[in-house]
């Protein structure tokens, strides 16, 4: 059993002196849906909860000419919900809706899902293709990171003591651009991904990709943006042969183990079909864009 | 049983007695009892699959201020070697106190070695970490084939292998051995023109029951003592429990909560016991609650499997011989569904040469519980395995084959009686018209077909109904209701009494107010509890026509019973149920009816399914797209519950089928010991599951029932795995066939 002191602090400035200050283990509570179950099995130890969910802005999101204001802690329901923000960002948006069930979205948030930095997170090889940015903020002040940069391990990141994730910031896509996640589960749903893959691709008026990022998840200690992958793609008309190709590089790239959930040749073969199946959705919702 | 008999209301929808308390939360489950005083147990368990314990120090875990008692091995009075049947399986009651408290050895990850009782959860739990154990750590035996090999490490070193022609000199993993046979073997198989043989696995499976095992007891100062629980049998738990303390039955009194579900996993006693040992040392009630993982660890899953079978044909589909070799995993003590599984592996087939040889067998796994026709599903799989390989083989329909050798009435069975009449062929017939069968598949689709058998069993039922002064009454019955029974009690005495069935209340009573049952298992309740349902009705209708001869001044033989009416025969008198209860003190007294029996001819109900997948074959992840389950109910009380079961059999053998399996790592311990990796099939992941319900009358049941909760799992396996083996062009013969393994079996062909 925990023994837990609560405080919901309402602006970030309070939330940070609160963290900052703190004496016994602080953990930052979003929807908890990882947190809590974290906490279970804890024997004779107290624990800081910091509820952020009273800080207005970290609950909210704006669509703007610049791109996307996230608020790291909305809950997935509200953000997938969000009609505009799917228009966009269509992969990331699907992403969210994979988290558990109905009932977790009600809960669950993407900053709650990139901050726990699961090798399976969902919502974070969706963010690394739409190049998404992490505001940091602190008692030194703010500092601005890429989600790749972000995340440094197998549930860590580059966040210290004091500090919190305070804003998710996507650039607007340029024109033709698109974007797609798959994961695989043996199930259809309340599951943690096998594999994952999320792809971005740009089109000329041509059909040409000119640009394009792909990060697989679940197949390496952190979610991989892999170079090679994109390159396949990139001055192709996206066919068979470059989808195939985008697969296998991907494929290459992953350094997965094997565990209950799947084996290293099941991962590595299955998140190169992923890659291929995210690039084909990502291509034909940018040819229609 | 009268043909002609027109039901009022067996066969209707009506409501379930228990529905409003279950969708209100009313309802109380095993965990919902809090007493006065309470506090609560939790239970130390192994780090090991298989150590030999050296020392055990209690007493830091003793100093600790809110600790009050605690529970070992040596707190049993002194168990003796001795064979026991209480709940489903049989075991020794000296394995059964070895499992709910290990002695010298501990044989699985999670076998319980101490328990302690505290002033709080929290207290217990964290007071468990200051009990020392010293182990001598040994290699863990995972599997039934390494169990089986002469250098595999022992178990249990006394145990010799018993059912040997010789008899064993040697301990080893091996508990047992039978063989059944009919006709010449060797002959048949000397006459086929096609003989398939292959070798199958099915892994560790849990039942999955949503609610954990839960208890509350008090152990009073007089010596009489209470338990709360949830299980599917409290007379049996009495038993178990009563015989592990050395009490006299009559002071221990059991009372079955609500269920959350059992399956058969519920059929034998865990923390029972040890919650009587830790209140009679605390003077307090004590309550215990299982989590999910000890749950999965430690409660009793169903077998896993490795078996050969052998099936001769001729070319016009007649088989010739039938022959099988079926491995057990008993878990951490003898007495796996070993004996089921041979009597049932080729039940559906009237054929003449068979041979069956089982093997029970030790390894370091939880110990086995019963699960939904213990044995029968892992032994059918195989035999409807090669049954369909051959109608491929030989380009025969897969029903036209069974069709041609079809168990019916007069069937000589392998393991002693001729089968009566039985719904086989009608089951065969509904498959080969309903509209599945009848469907197009396209590309990465496949279709199995499989069927079934289970015996169902009768055994003890006691039921007394005590009618009110207004005509209403109140069904005691001991079965505690895992499927809907309650709802199929009270239609049965309605429909004997001749009255609405809201004037009946169904109650399973405590062990105190109603006499022994046997354990819900073996699906018979609805047919033996039923016949004791409907015996103890006709003893009130005969109190109620003495009643009203004494009214009417003529004798009981003159008094006609129809429609909940007396008639006076002799005039045109008329009296209603109400009416004469209502005046019953004026005519001897009030009125209870009761039913003791030993139910026997309970009827064996077979069953065929239809399994639609699609496989992706890239990925290898298999979508089960249609289902359909046929099975003989001989006659279905509430179909509704009938429909219920056969969905739900089905449902469970997909999961087995498809994903589940227990997963351990190289040192035995299970590494998916929850919901999460462990995976049951979600709502999402199935169709809606078509059923049809075939009523061929059991002659020995009033009313014409056979028992329906098991059969319906027996068929998934091999209907699924023929499926998906259709789609791929492999057969799959190893379960389950998650994702990674049908990719293999893709990848392996090309
Ligand atoms: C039944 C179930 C199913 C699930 N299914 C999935 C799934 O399919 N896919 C998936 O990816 N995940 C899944 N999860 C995990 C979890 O729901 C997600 O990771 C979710 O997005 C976490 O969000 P949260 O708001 O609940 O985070 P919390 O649990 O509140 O926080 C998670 C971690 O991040 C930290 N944190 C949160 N917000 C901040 C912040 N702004 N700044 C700094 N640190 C912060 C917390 O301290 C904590 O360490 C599932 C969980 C459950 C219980």
């Amino acid at each position: 059993m925990v023994s837990v002191v609560y405080k919901a602090p309402d602006s970030i400035q309070a939330a940070i002196s609160i963290l900052s200050e703190a004496e016994i283990a602080t953990k930052i509570l979003a929807g908890g849906t990882d947190l809590l179950i974290q906490m279970q099995g804890l024997v004779n130890e107290s624990r800081l909860f910091v509820d952020i969910k009273k800080i207005p802005e970290m609950m909210q999101a704006t669509l703007g000419d610049q791109g996307l204001d996230l608020g790291p802690s909305m809950c997935c329901a509200e953000f997938t919900a969000r009609e505009d923000i799917r228009a966009v960002y269509p992969g990331l948006v699907e992403a969210a809706f994979l988290i558990g069930s109905t009932q977790v979205q009600g809960r669950a948030s993407v900053g709650g899902n990139l901050c726990n930095s699961s090798p399976a997170a969902d919502t974070i090889p969706a963010l690394m293709v739409n190049a998404a940015i992490c505001v940091i903020a602190g008692v030194k002040g703010e500092r601005s990171v890429s989600v790749e940069e972000f995340v440094t391990g197998v549930g860590t990141n580059c966040m210290e003591k004091g500090e919190l994730l305070k804003l998710i910031q996507l650039p607007r896509p340029a024109k033709n651009t698109s974007d797609a996640y798959l994961r695989f589960i043996p199930r259809t749903e309340m599951d943690i991904a096998v594999a994952g893959a999320a792809v971005s691709v740009t089109l000329d008026d041509e059909g040409v990709c000119t640009a394009a990022r792909v990060s697989i998840g679940a197949v390496a200690p952190t979610a991989l943006l892999v170079q090679e992958a994109a390159d396949a793609l990139i001055g192709t008309k996206l066919d068979d042969k470059a989808l195939q190709a985008a697969g296998d590089a991907a494929s290459a790239a992953a350094s997965p183990i094997t565990d209950r959930r799947g084996t290293v040749e099941y991962r590595r073969h299955v998140v190169g079909v992923l890659t291929k199946r995210a690039a084909q959705i990502a291509a034909t919702r940018a040819r229609g864009n | 049983m009268s043909e002609a008999r027109e039901f009022k209301y067996i066969g209707q929808r009506t409501i379930r007695p228990d529905g409003y308390d279950k969708v209100t939360g009313r309802a109380n489950y095993g965990a919902d009892l809090s007493l006065p005083g309470m506090i609560w147990g939790k239970i130390l368990r192994s780090p090991h699959a298989h150590a030999n314990i050296k020392n055990i120090d209690l007493s830091k875990a003793q100093a600790h201020p809110d600790v009050l008692a605690i529970a070992t091995y040596q707190d049993f009075p002194h168990v003796q070697s001795e064979a026991f049947q209480a709940g489903e399986v049989p075991t020794d009651i000296i394995d059964l106190a070895r499992n709910v408290l290990a002695d010298d050895k501990v044989l699985y990850h999670g076998h319980a070695i101490a328990a302690i009782a505290a002033r709080s959860e929290s207290a217990a739990q964290d007071a468990l970490s200051l009990i020392e154990v010293e182990y001598e750590v040994l290699p863990p035996v995972m599997d039934v084939a390494d169990a089986m090999k002469p250098e595999a490490a022992v178990l249990h070193n006394n145990m010799f292998t018993q059912g040997l022609a010789e008899p064993a000199d040697k301990a080893s993993n091996i508990a047992s051995r039978m063989e059944l046979k009919k006709g010449d073997v060797a002959a048949g198989f000397a006459l086929a023109d096609l003989v398939v043989e292959r070798d199958f696995y099915t892994p560790t499976v849990h039942q999955g029951y949503i609610e954990p095992h839960a208890t509350t007891v008090r152990f009073e100062e007089n010596g009489q003592a209470m338990v709360w629980c949830s299980t599917q049998g409290h007379f049996d738990v009495r038993a178990s429990t009563a015989k592990l303390l050395n009490m006299p039955l009559g002071k221990l009194k059991v009372v079955a909560s609500e269920i959350g579900g059992g399956f058969g996993g519920k059929t034998t006693v865990y923390l029972e016991p040890v919650a009587l040992i830790l209140s009679r040392k605390s003077g307090k009630p004590v309550k215990m609650v299982m989590t999910r993982d000890e749950v999965f660890r430690a409660s009793g899953p169903g077998s896993a499997t490795r078996s050969h079978v052998k099936i001769g044909a001729m070319k016009d589909g007649t088989i010739t011989a039938m022959q099988a070799s079926l491995c057990f995993e008993a878990g951490a003590f003898k007495g796996s569904p070993m004996g089921p599984g041979c009597m049932t592996v080729f039940t559906p087939y009237d054929v003449e040469n068979m041979y069956i040889e089982g093997y029970d067998v030790v390894v370091n796994k939880p110990k086995v519980a019963a699960y939904r026709a213990p044995g029968a599903p892992q032994a059918e799989f195989a035999a409807e395995m090669v049954i369909n390989e051959i109608a491929s083989k030989l380009g025969i329909d897969p029903i036209e084959l069974r069709l041609r050798n079809a168990a019916k009435e007069g069937t000589q069975t392998v393991y002693g009686p001729k089968l009566k009449r039985v719904g086989l062929v009608e089951c065969l017939e509904a498959a080969k018209n309903s509209p599945q069968y009848q469907s197009a598949l396209k590309a990465n689709q496949g279709r199995g077909l499989a069927a079934g058998f289970w015996f169902n069993i009768g055994g003890l039922s006691s039921v007394t109904i005590n009618m009110n002064p207004d005509g209403s009454g109140t069904i005691l019955e001991g079965s505690p209701d895992i499927g809907g029974s309650r709802a199929s009690m009270q239609m049965m005495a309605a429909e004997e009494l001749g009255i609405p069935i809201d004037q009946l209340k169904p109650l399973v009573a405590d062990t105190e107010h109603v006499a022994y049952n046997a354990t819900t298992g073996g699906s018979r309740t609805t047919f033996a509890t039923g016949m004791a349902v409907i015996e103890a009705a006709q003893d009130v209708v005969r109190q109620l026509k003495e009643r009203a001869a004494a009214v009417w001044n003529i004798t009981a033989e003159q008094v006609d019973w129809a429609d909940g009416v007396a008639i006076n025969t002799t005039g045109d008198d008329r009296l209603t149920v109400a009416e004469i209860c209502k005046d019953a003190e004026k005519t001897g007294g009030q009125i209870a009816g009761t039913g003791n029996i030993n139910a026997r001819g309970a009827g064996p109900s077979f069953a065929v399914h239809l399994c639609d997948v699609e496989v992706d074959p890239d990925t290898g992840k298999v979508d089960v797209i249609r289902y359909t389950a046929i099975q003989d109910a001989g006659k279905a009380i509430h179909p509704s519950y009938v429909e219920g079961q056969y969905q739900g059999g089905a449902a469970q053998g997909i999961g087995w089928a498809l994903n589940e399996e227990y997963i351990y790592n190289k040192d035995g311990i299970m590494e998916n010991a929850g919901f999460l990796d462990y995976r049951i099939p979600l709502a999402s992941d199935l169709p809606m599951i078509e059923t049809v319900i075939i009523e061929i009358p059991n002659s020995f049941h009033p009313f014409g029932v056979r028992g329906v909760g098991e059969t319906g799992i027996v068929p998934p396996l091999a209907a699924v795995a023929t499926a998906v083996s259709e789609a791929i062009g492999v057969v799959m013969t190893d379960l389950p066939c998650s994702p990674p393994r049908v990719l293999a079996a893709i990848h392996g062909k090309s």
